[in-house]
């Protein structure tokens, strides 16, 4: 594979004109966006849009039919793609958490770093303790998943995905599954994340911390952006129809 | 409204306009995976005792004339026993876990390759599993009987192969195909979700199936695992049909030692359902009480 030639001026992620069909159900229909390194972007839409096909995408959870996605100038849709060297680069928090259950939030974090990346045990055991404080974990290092609370297991995924020193985080509506109490402290630790410069893509149909930590937002529907803007206009005026109703439902 | 067809495929009319109870969705395969333990660890000791002490009654009632009388019949079994046990019972036991042990080595790889990637490999693994699943036992005893050669010579040195150890190749097959199916229905109660998470985590295919998925299913394995044992030891007696001295083949060979009297039949035949069920009717206690403690914990 040529190595890529990107700098950090380009765009770190950029989707051209994403198609995507399940069977006969078109899900993409020609998405564009480009998401430079230290953004911080929100897609929002109603359910069924394909929000979380589309950052599946980026990772190549889902390949993708026709069209392109450039991470880091690295091509996504590409049959030759080595698809683990992209991931290590990508780091992606689902829905449901899906923490390992047989292994402790410590060795949850530490498993990729060390049979991945081979780093040894002690400077990933250090960098592991550090992201448990950072998610505001301490003192729950040996607890299995399912000793867990919802909002906690989540925070264990960030840092699991965080062991790995990825450029882009990707956020599969990580607070849908979450109780409204525990949806806080999620968000607060992916603020924290997007405050420190991590390039973050969320899904999310939280639209109080789309407004306040997003520097961009995207509203999809029917597998098409429909409008995107920074926060400050997207939500003051919205100019097309679909977005407006939208968010009077919601708002 | 009755002459609208309601199920497509159905063109029965419909006797009612009323809504309908659809009809009850059974329990899904895995619940049935420990059929058997479950009605042997059901049954009481007794209940096999009282049986055969039952039948044993039968001859007593028909045949009280005779000379030979059934308490001669339970001497005579008696004094066979100890024969029985070590030399018969026991290779029943050395047979069934032969078996079980290359059948779950052959039926872990055969699984495996069940979930494979390669639709080439994942077919063949399939239609080899369904293949033996779904044969009768005695015949595939009896294809790998008479195919095997009863020695092998590597390199100038003849090596006999027993009656006994083809008759394990034989019921290695079967359990083989079912100790696959209970791998692949294991690794497929795994999430989703755990193989794309691992996968969004830069795993290889590989080290996600060994670190990830299998570490989870391991313990789901188990009480299958031990159910198919329980059946195949219930059934070694199958390869007395083919010559091996067992305990089914010692016994009647006993019996023929005794002159044959009809009274020996219940005596030696009861004997050998009794130690069958006192092996395997721990073993299927057992189960069960793996099977409840690991659908507890999750």
């Amino acid at each position: 594979m040529a190595e890529s030639k990107w700098t950090p001026k380009e765009p770190m992620v950029s989707a051209k004109d994403v198609h995507k069909s399940f069977g006969d159900l078109e899900v993409l229909k020609g998405v564009s966006m480009d998401v430079m390194k230290g953004d911080c972007v929100c897609v929002i839409g109603p359910s069924g849009s394909g929000k979380s096909t589309y950052i599946r995408c980026i990772n190549a959870l889902n390949p993708i039919d026709s069209g392109s996605i450039e991470v880091e100038g690295q091509e996504v849709n590409d049959p030759h793609l080595d698809k683990l060297e992209l991931r290590k680069k990508v780091g992606m928090v689902f829905q449901q958490y899906n923490l390992f259950p047989h292994k402790t939030a410590l060795e949850n974090i530490m498993m990729a770093p060390m049979r991945v990346l081979k780093e040894p045990k002690d400077e990933v055991e250090t960098r592991a303790r550090e992201l448990i404080k950072k998610v505001r974990l301490e003192g729950k290092e040996d607890s299995f998943p399912g000793e867990l609370s919802g909002g906690q297991q989540q925070r264990v995924a960030i840092a699991r995905s965080l062991a790995m020193r990825p450029d882009v985080m990707l956020f599969d509506e990580v607070t849908a599954a979450l109780d409204p109490e525990t949806v806080k402290e999620v968000l607060v630790t992916i603020r924290d994340l997007a405050e420190e410069g991590m390039t973050c893509i969320l899904v999310t149909h939280e639209m109080g911390f789309a407004r306040e930590v997003a520097n961009h937002i995207y509203f999809t529907d029917r597998g098409v952006i429909v409008e995107h803007g920074p926060p400050k206009t997207f939500f003051t005026k919205a100019k097309d129809p679909r977005t407006k109703e939208f968010l009077s439902q919601i708002l | 409204m009755s002459a609208r067809t309601l199920i497509p495929g159905i063109t029965a009319r419909a006797t009612t306009d009323l809504p309908v109870l659809k009809p009850f969705k059974g329990k899904p395969y895995g619940h049935d995976e420990i059929g058997f333990s479950r009605f042997l660890a059901n049954l009481s000791p007794w209940a096999v005792v009282c049986v055969v002490m039952l039948l044993a009654l039968w001859p007593m009632a028909a045949m009280a004339q005779a000379k030979y009388t059934i308490g001669d019949a339970f001497d005579a079994l008696w004094k066979w026993v100890p024969f029985l046990v070590t030399k018969g019972f026991a290779l029943n036991i050395l047979i069934s876990v032969t078996t079980m042990a290359i059948g779950t080595a052959a039926g872990v790889l055969l699984g495996l390759w069940q979930i494979s990637p390669h639709p080439a490999i994942q077919k063949t693994a399939w239609a080899v599993t369904q293949a033996f699943r779904n044969s009768p036992w005695l015949v595939l005893l009896f294809i790998v009987m008479l195919a095997f050669p009863f020695e092998i010579t590597i390199a100038g040195v003849t090596i006999p192969i027993p009656d006994w150890m083809k008759a394990v190749f034989g019921l290695s097959l079967p359990i083989m195909a079912n100790i696959s199916e209970v791998v692949r229905g294991a690794i497929q109660s795994v999430p989703t979700g755990q193989w794309e998470a691992s996968e969004s985590l830069a795993f290889s295919r590989n080290q996600t199936l060994w670190r990830i998925i299998l570490p989870q299913c391991f313990k789901r394995m188990i009480p299958p695992w031990m159910n198919w044992y329980a059946i195949l030891t219930m059934a070694t007696p199958l390869v007395s049909l083919l010559g091996v001295e067992e305990i089914v083949t010692l016994s009647r060979q006993a019996m023929e030692g005794e002159n044959n009297h009809p009274e020996l039949l219940i005596p030696f035949y009861g004997f050998c359902l009794v130690i069958f069920f006192a092996y395997c009717y721990p073993i299927a206690r057992w189960t069960i009480s793996l099977e409840r403690k690991f659908s507890v914990k999750l």
